[in-house]
């Protein structure tokens, strides 16, 4: 027999936190959690003695400061008076609608790009990758301050629509006018408005909602609802007699009619712009400062897009290809439902990455004058107020803000389309 | 034990740094060299030439005080600032002293901490038309496009003005003047604003400048001059009086030609004190007795600075205007050297 | 049985193919106007490009080049081609190239940057190009010295070096040239000595290339350099007497002491005793295209050992290093350049001791490594993704430690892999540079403004920037190419 005995219990010492494998890792994490703290300390305690030096001890109180400049291009109501804050959530909008339209048309030109490239037509296929290789290797800010001159180098200023000979004129059926200081296309207005709801009253955040954006969004909720109705009643149908009734005039009746009724009932017309005084009037003005950039930052991050979208149709087997040419598919078929589908997997991940680059390369809007954050808030505000610090550090929280969320949503919809293996 | 060797190493460190600070004055004469903050270009007032060299009004501030504390006008590193970093640049000490067309207000003297020294320009904000627009006034402008320059007080002086005269204005707002130069040819707007001075200096070097007008609405005043970090006093007094001895100079028709046959003595005992043959002028400041007549070789007196880089002789072509001697009616006047 | 067969039984002589599908005709035939759609796509896009370069062209070459202001530009255009539109006036280039390029860097001191620049190519061909051998490297060594001593200033010494290389040269050279590589690897595996690794070059290189851009005494990037040696030693012979962990925390500790302590007292003591050096440069004078590539070469060098550390952590266990490495990369990817720049240019000094006060150019430095370490961490990253499972598992079946493992087996593959993604992450951050002046630096964007500022050439504006971007396609260009060209050859390993 043999007898079992417990081993001998260890008594812990202090060299076991060195050379124990248990115990290392934990040293090892604590020295390096004590010497970041340390070093942040440092950091911090460092910038509080400076600043106390330089008599500005951090404070945000300036947010609320009159900003007393002007804005061009505000998406929500702002004027001199305002506070530095909305000043900076006009910016931030502008960011916003800037990194939202360059992402759009970068996807559009880049993934037409990118399988022109593989087309078939040498001079196509030359011109494309001539466009991929100017616009890749010369850095963007260069991109930003040439799209903006030729701007306003090239087209007509408001001045040559003028007088009894004018050198130039509006554009389709005299309802968009293309000038340097920017495109005036028509804007929808309504005779009879429901009107705005205002909120939040009096604060930087306030903001008004169109009630005739609401009505026609709850309409076309409607019109959805009733188009899926209609499509399962067809589909329980053709379940149960083999053949499917026609719905396609219901469906377009359903998606659109209600809606024109709505338009009508709201008296809606187009506004167009005119000339009057020094400017156009009237219609949406979008300036050339918003165009630059847009074209600019899309055509910069098309090239890179396109890339990507030859890489990820290249990576998929030449064998997909000729299945589906043996099923009979035509070649765009083939793009279309065989292809992209596969490669829009090996695409995504890339893609986020530059949808970030080109949200982040937005804050160069600075060479042109276009107001985003880092013009409003990283700009004039930083100026007049000489709140660096302050002003930097928000900046920094509301870029990575947007990108922590575009990354987030793009992760997710990746996941969403992502092969689930087993 | 790790934890207090670096600590220790950091420790040192920071003492090693701190000790580097004391006054302007000393650090200067120390470095042999003299830190100037300018801009990145402004035409006649600070640009460099095909060799790297700097000239223009502002650097010749730079240069005189180079020549005063150092008695060497070219020992001078000029670091050039935008409108965000100019502040940041000398409340740190990255720089000595920022001649940078920089307007004395309330709030940077008092809330940023700065010392104005003195004026070496008297400007005020400007609007620029071309001529075919039939506008003679600011007050018509209702609607226009207006290109301002940012980081500078246009953008608020503009707002001021448009809203107390309650008319509407599109601004286009720009980083550089060669930006504004350009979107204004280019009709990309219908004015252009900024100091007067930079209209004018930007007007003359069009291909056709009697195209464009100045309005004669003056929004702002505009003192630009030179500026040093609150707190070092002796600093502030050299740079102060060599401004003012550059005025003085030519108020008392000293010129960099006729300074070494003045600097034997003359009959004005104001000459003499301030060419540092009569008097310990230079002595007080911690300076040897000829700083000021080094001040003045380096580039002449105030008038002759102007008129070597933004007169009427040069393609900008400003006129003396309120920046005349008080004796011509203008507004340069230096106080005494007694 | 008849003779008639109905089967062929030899075979037809071959035909030409049609002359519609061969030569010219069948080329443009099968690539241009395969079909009516493309052939009307390929007439639109000859329109296009002959309307672009019929805009360019003419502007490009029908242009003035001898002239001192824009001005005197204006008058020649209007006396030859009677309109001042649509001609470039190339005399702005004609006259700052040198500016562009090099910044305010003395002009009698332009052979350092340049050899600078060559030297850094001398230095990372055993990198790069692995297939060059290395006598290629030392000769191409040796040549850059021997050229750069011939182009110095005569003195004895001068002409001790001159002598010194030209010998070496020539010697390495005679080699190169009457032995092949064939005959040079027999006599290597018969035993005959081998060149020393040129990559004793690269390791030093960063010490030499401050020393040449700065200028002034040897002995700071002397002693820089000599807290590496500590730290080695120290790691070297420490083992002997403590745990590996406890040595390589001394050796680290020792290093950090010599450069925060010691070297600064070591270094000016010995530049007064010992004057060894070159005229100092202030790097207020660094700009142009110059300041580009110092930035870049300085930001990729000093974040690719940041990078590893970053990317190790990131796939450490250890959770709270871990954490700290996420952060820190997700942080400085999430925000622009351009905040860093702002941080580099108004706060850096705030977070630093009271007076501490460094130039702009170091600070910019500083920041850009920072932005370019979380990319590259990235980067290396994937290349450790890369590889297989099993060369961890080998290298833990050796019984190699973590350290070991990394160094002798995880790395070296993982950086190879890495080097495309290296080139392109320095692609992008010598694009970037450009943001620089935004804050005020000189590089070529910022020398522009300059430029423009200047009363002659007040108002020229496309020909600066044509030239600009036409320099920098050029660069950015040839590294993507060699990317490319890396990338093909590493994947033939693969599959």
């Amino acid at each position: 027999m043999t007898l079992l005995t417990d081993p001998p219990k260890e008594s812990f010492r202090l060299s076991m936190l060195l050379y124990d494998t248990r115990y290392r890792s934990a040293t090892i994490q604590a020295i390096a959690m004590i010497a970041f703290m340390l070093l942040a300390a440092w950091l911090i305690n460092n910038a509080i003695t400076n600043l106390n030096n330089l008599g500005k001890p951090m404070s945000f109180g300036f947010l609320t400061d009159t900003a007393g400049y002007d804005i061009n291009q505000r998406l929500l109501d702002y004027d001199s008076q305002d506070s530095h804050l909305r000043a900076a959530l006009i910016g931030l909008l502008n960011t916003l609608v800037v990194a939202v339209l360059g992402c759009i048309t970068a996807t559009i030109i880049g993934v037409f790009v990118g399988v022109m490239r593989l087309s078939n037509n040498w001079l196509i296929a030359r011109i494309m990758t001539v466009y991929v290789e100017t616009f890749r290797n010369v850095p963007v800010l260069l991109w930003i301050i040439l799209a903006m001159a030729i701007l306003i180098e090239t087209l007509p200023m408001p001045r040559a629509f003028k007088g009894d000979t004018p050198t130039a004129t509006m554009d389709l059926f005299n309802t968009v006018a293309v000038t340097n200081r920017g495109v005036y296309i028509p804007e929808p207005l309504f005779s009879r408005s429901l009107g705005d709801i205002h909120f939040l009253g009096d604060m930087a955040l306030r903001f008004d909602v169109s009630m005739d954006l609401i009505a026609f969004l709850i309409v076309l909720g409607l019109s959805i609802f009733g188009m899926r109705k209609v499509t399962a009643r067809a589909n329980v149908i053709q379940e149960e007699t083999g053949d499917r009734p026609k719905t396609w005039h219901v469906l377009l009746g359903l998606l659109f009619g209600p809606s024109i009724v709505l338009m009508i009932a709201l008296g809606f017309h187009l506004g167009y712009p005119e000339l009057k005084g020094f400017n156009f009037r009237g219609g949406i003005h979008m300036r050339n400062s918003l165009i630059a950039l847009w074209l600019a930052l899309s055509l910069y991050t098309a090239a890179f897009i396109a890339e990507i979208v030859r890489a990820g149709i290249l990576a998929i087997s030449a064998g997909q290809s000729e299945a589906a040419s043996a099923l009979g598919l035509r070649p765009n078929r083939t793009m279309r439902l065989v292809i992209l589908p596969q490669a829009l997997r090996v695409i995504i991940p890339p893609m986020i990455s530059n949808y970030l680059n080109l949200t982040k390369n937005s804050s160069l809007a600075i060479a042109v004058g276009y107001m985003d954050i880092t013009g409003t808030l990283g700009g004039i505000t930083m100026n007049q107020t000489g709140r660096e610090l302050e002003g930097v550090m928000l900046l920094m929280v509301v870029y990575l803000a947007i990108s922590l969320s575009i990354s987030g949503v793009m992760n997710w919809y990746n996941n969403s389309v992502k092969l689930v293996e087993r | 034990m790790k934890k207090t060797v670096l600590l220790g190493a950091l420790t040192v460190a920071g003492l090693a740094a701190g000790a580097a600070a004391a006054g302007t004055l000393d650090d200067v004469k120390a470095r042999g060299t003299l830190n100037c903050g300018v801009t990145t270009g402004l035409v006649g007032f600070a640009a460099p030439d095909a060799d790297g060299v700097w000239g223009g009004f502002d650097v010749s501030i730079c240069r005189a005080v180079a020549a005063a504390v150092l008695g060497d006008s070219t020992a001078v590193e000029f670091v050039p600032t935008t409108g965000k970093t100019r502040f940041t640049a000398l409340a740190s000490g990255e720089i000595d002293m920022l001649a940078r067309n920089t307007t004395w207000t309330f709030s940077r003297d008092v809330d940023l901490k700065f010392t104005f020294v003195g004026i070496n320009y008297y400007d005020g904000q400007g609007f620029m038309v071309p001529k075919d627009l039939g506008v003679s006034s600011a007050t018509e402008l209702d609607g226009a496009t207006v290109c301002i320059q940012t980081g500078t007080t246009t953008e608020l002086n503009l707002a001021d003005f448009f809203r107390s005269n309650n008319i509407s204005y599109e601004p286009v707002p720009i980083e550089t003047n060669a930006e504004g130069q350009q979107q204004y040819l280019a009709g990309a707007c219908d004015v252009y604003t900024t100091d007067a001075s930079g209209l004018a200096a930007t007007r003359a070097t069009f291909e056709a400048p009697g195209d464009h007008v100045l309005l004669p609405e003056i929004i702002s005043k505009e003192p630009l001059g030179p500026l040093v970090r609150h707190g070092d006093n002796e600093w502030g007094d050299v740079v102060r009086w060599t401004l003012n001895a550059l005025v003085t100079a030519e108020e008392l028709g000293v010129t960099s030609a006729n300074i070494g046959e003045m600097s034997a003595g003359t009959n004005n005992p104001e000459i003499n004190r301030l060419l540092g043959t009569e008097g310990t002028l230079g002595a007080m400041l911690g300076l040897d007795a000829e700083w000021a007549k080094n001040a003045i070789m380096s580039g002449g007196n105030y008038g002759e600075i102007f008129a070597k880089n933004i007169g009427e002789e040069t393609p900008i072509g400003l006129a003396r205007g309120l920046n005349a001697q008080w004796t011509n009616g203008g507004l340069i006047y230096s106080p005494p050297f007694r | 049985m008849s003779d008639v067969s109905f089967v062929r039984t030899d075979m037809l002589p071959e035909q030409d193919p049609p002359g519609s599908e061969v030569g010219a005709i069948g080329w443009l035939r099968h690539n241009l106007f395969s079909s009516w759609i493309n052939g009307i796509v390929t007439l639109l896009s000859i329109y296009a490009i002959y309307f672009v370069l019929a805009g360019i062209l003419p502007w490009v070459f029908q242009s003035v080049w001898n002239s001192g202001s824009l001005t005197e530009c204006r008058e020649i255009m209007t006396a030859t081609w009677g309109q001042t539109h649509g001609h470039a006036c190339w005399g702005v280039i004609n006259e700052r190239w040198l500016q562009l390029l090099f910044g305010f860097y003395p002009k009698e001191l332009y052979g350092r940057p340049i050899l600078s620049l060559v030297l850094l190519l001398v230095a990372i061909t055993p990198i790069l190009f692995n297939m060059i051998s290395r006598r290629m490297n030392w000769f191409l060594l040796v040549l850059a010295f021997f050229v750069t001593a011939v182009l110095m200033d005569a003195s004895v010494f001068v002409w001790i070096l001159r002598a010194g290389f030209a010998g070496a040269t020539l010697v390495i050279g005679y080699q190169l040239v009457t032995l092949s590589g064939a005959d040079r690897a027999e006599q290597i595996a018969q035993g005959a000595k081998r060149l020393p690794n040129p990559l004793m070059f690269t390791a030093i290189y960063p010490f030499l290339m401050p020393w040449l851009m700065w200028g002034g005494t040897i002995w700071p990037a002397i002693c820089t350099a000599f807290g590496f040696v500590i730290g080695y030693l120290v790691l070297r012979f420490g083992k002997a007497y403590m745990s590996e962990l406890l040595t390589m925390i001394v050796a680290v500790a020792a290093a950090v002491i010599w450069w925060l302590v010691l070297s600064g007292y070591v270094s000016s003591g010995l530049s007064s005793v010992l004057p060894i050096g070159i005229e100092a440069v202030q790097s207020r004078q660094f700009g142009g295209f110059m300041l580009a590539i110092l930035l870049g070469v300085v930001a990729i060098g000093c974040s690719l050992p940041i990078g590893v550390v970053l990317a190790l952590g990131r796939q450490s266990d250890l959770v709270v290093v871990k954490f700290l490495c996420v952060g820190f990369i997700e942080f400085i990817r999430g925000v622009p350049l351009i905040t860093l720049l702002f941080v580099a240019s108004l706060l850096l000094n705030i977070f630093l001791p009271p007076g501490t006060n460094f130039d702009i150019i170091l600070r910019v430095m500083i920041m850009m490594t920072f932005f370019s370490a979380a990319y590259m961490a990235e980067v290396i990253r994937g290349g450790l993704a890369a590889l297989p499972r099993g060369q961890y598992e080998g290298a833990d079946s050796l019984g190699l430690d973590y350290w070991q493992a990394q160094r002798l087996i995880i790395m070296p593959q993982a950086l190879k892999v890495s080097i495309p993604g290296i080139v392109s992450t320095f692609i992008g951050i010598f694009k970037d540079t450009t943001l620089v002046s935004i804050i005020g630096l000189f590089d070529v964007i910022g020398l522009t403004q300059a430029i423009r500022a200047d009363t002659s050439w007040n108002g020229i504006y496309w020909e600066l920037f044509a030239f600009i971007a036409f320099l920098f396609f050029i660069v950015c260009f040839s590294m993507s190419r060699y990317s490319m060209y890396l990338e093909r050859k590493l994947q033939t390993g693969h599959s």
